[in-house]
């Protein structure tokens, strides 16, 4: 049985200062945020491609804190980047703090994706705002000597993110639902799916992971997929987020987010 | 320093501070945030006979000031905890209290009677509250003779200290609370989760799979502070209380309302290091109250 790594760094809850806020869509805000503390450095903190951080939302917006993908570390900078799209009042109250701001962040959360069995050519493929781990993913591999490809689908053209920013690292191809760009209908029927790819990594809506986990399944090739199950904790201590596998009711956030295709019961 | 220390039966506990079954996973989730050598003890995740997968996702679903979950006591069952968790438990000074839930009396008393065997747990807490398993649970928590049955039972199997977990939805609490008393319990834990439910409107469907759940956190405060009250003005037993304590200043008000100890719950959730927050909050609050012994605070409302 293929399953993921399971999650080795250790948490930390840290503030951070938040130094840009960048609008990437008409509801997607890019928060780019830096520790507070000086002193803590972000390459130290072990995050990888596919965890995510327990955000608390600003002026206890919500009662619980919100599960946000990272996006991107960049380390020069000492700056972590999260991209938060408008999905309720959790999500709405962290997109729209205040450069300057700060936030109380838990992380580095979850497993991440398992990069060493990507081969020679990923494909890394995001629907919505599920192309944010993506990016950091993308990163890496290129960091490792693997070009990756990224097939990144959209309702339209202006809710593609990040697609120049992805570029830097691999070839992009587009699926747009209203055909606004690139192949129109869903990423399930873009042409690049014809050629042969040795991995795939996914990250989007959940039709749209099945979908592409149902294409790997029958190619017989490796693929992983971030669920975003509702979440508690946050460190697998409440049991709410739990996903149905082989191996019984696992947390998402701590068996999880990123599972192999063959431990979950999908196509069951 | 006050002299934090309390008892609980013959627990002897450094602080009054514990941690609600559930919310804590087994304690080591917490490690990386906290010292759990600092905590008073810690009480880890509901413990059954056999194991268990517990309910379908979606099981929780965030309400105003609070959660609602239906987790449905999903665990590896009591010989798992035994031979991998307890091995690991074992490393703290802290006292560590297994929370046991089960679907008849003889299951409880199985229980009980295995975990009797550890010398490092020196008490259990009997679950006798859950509102989301469909057999036992709460069942036993609603009426005073499934409550003294279940005692009396495990009390038969566990020669250390009892402590039987109330649940808050019943008419009088403190008839259940005189009945577990009755049959040799050594505390009385209170308040389990209230049930409760909440509908997403748009799609026309509840937001748990087993449409009902149990509320918790901050919302829940006064219901379990008044029935801590109450209890303890009606039993001789030690009370511990918990319900949507959020900060040491809530953790005062359970010990004026009668709690002896306190449990930290969903805000562990939310704040990682609240429970270490909660003890150095009780510390200054003696100090600046002039007060030396945390047991003088005790029920003084």
């Amino acid at each position: 049985m293929e399953t993921t790594n399971s999650k080795t760094n250790r948490n930390f809850m840290v503030d951070f200062l938040i130094t840009g806020s960048i609008d990437v869509s008409t509801d997607v805000i890019l928060l780019q945020m830096t520790p507070v503390d000086t002193g803590i450095k972000l390459g130290n903190l072990g995050i990888c491609p596919g965890q995510f951080v327990q955000v608390k939302t600003p002026n206890n917006a919500t009662f619980l804190r919100r599960p946000i993908s990272v996006c991107f570390v960049d380390e020069g900078a000492n700056q972590l980047w999260l991209l938060i799209r408008n999905a309720g009042t959790g999500s709405n109250a962290i997109m729209h703090a205040p450069v300057g701001s700060s936030l109380n962040i838990i992380l580095p959360l979850g497993n991440g994706f398992s990069l060493e069995k990507c081969g020679s050519t990923p494909l890394l493929i995001g629907g919505g705002v599920g192309v944010a781990p993506l990016l950091m993913l993308g990163a890496w591999l290129k960091h490792r000597g693997v070009t990756p490809t990224f097939l990144i689908g959209a309702k339209t053209r202006d809710a593609l993110l990040l697609i120049d920013t992805l570029a830097q690292y691999g070839e992009t191809y587009i699926s747009t639902d209203d055909a606004s760009y690139g192949d129109a209908g869903l990423v399930t029927q873009n042409h690049i799916l014809e050629n042969d790819f040795s991995s795939i990594y996914c990250c989007g809506p959940l039709p749209m992971m099945k979908a592409v986990a149902k294409i790997a399944a029958e190619k017989g090739i490796f693929c992983e997929v971030s669920l975003e199950n509702v979440m508690g904790c946050g460190i697998g201590a409440c049991l709410c987020c739990v996903e149905k596998t082989v191996d019984g009711n696992l947390c998402v956030c701590k068996d999880g987010p990123v599972f192999n295709i063959k431990q979950l019961l999908w196509h069951n | 320093m006050a002299q934090l220390g309390v008892k609980i039966g013959s627990l002897q506990l450094s602080n009054p501070v514990l941690t609600a079954s559930g919310t804590f996973g087994y304690g080591e989730e917490f490690a990386d945030f906290i010292d759990l050598n600092k905590l008073g003890g810690f009480i880890v995740k509901g413990t059954t006979l056999e194991p268990r997968q517990g309910n379908d996702y979606p099981r929780m679903v965030e309400t105003p000031s609070g959660m609602l979950n239906a987790v449905g006591l999903q665990n590896k069952g009591v010989d798992y905890f035994i031979e991998n968790i307890y091995p690991h438990l074992t490393k703290y000074s802290s006292e560590i209290i297994v929370n046991i839930s089960g679907s008849s009396v003889d299951d409880y008393a199985k229980v009980a009677e295995k975990l009797n065997a550890l010398p490092r747990i020196n008490a259990i807490e009997v679950n006798i509250s859950c509102p989301n398993v469909k057999t036992g649970g709460m069942a036993f928590g609603t009426t005073t003779s499934g409550a003294a049955a279940v005692t009396k039972a495990v009390r038969n199997a566990f020669d250390k200290t009892l402590i039987v977990k109330l649940s808050p939805n019943v008419t009088d609490i403190t008839e259940i609370a005189r009945a577990v008393e009755s049959e040799g319990a050594d505390a009385v834990s209170l308040i389990n989760t209230l049930m409760g439910m909440a509908i997403d409107v748009e799609h026309q469907r509840p937001y748990l799979s087993t449409y009902t759940g149990g509320l918790s956190g901050a919302a829940v405060r006064p219901v379990a502070v008044r029935m801590v009250w109450q209890v303890h003005k009606a039993v001789k037993i030690p009370v511990i209380g918990l319900g949507g304590i959020m900060s040491g200043r809530d953790a005062l008000e359970f010990i004026l309302a009668g709690a002896t100890a306190i449990e930290v719950g969903t805000a562990n959730f939310i704040n990682p290091k609240v429970t270490i927050e909660i003890v150095d909050f009780i510390d200054d609050y003696c100090r600046r109250h002039g007060v030396n012994d945390i047991n003088q605070l005790v029920g003084i409302i």
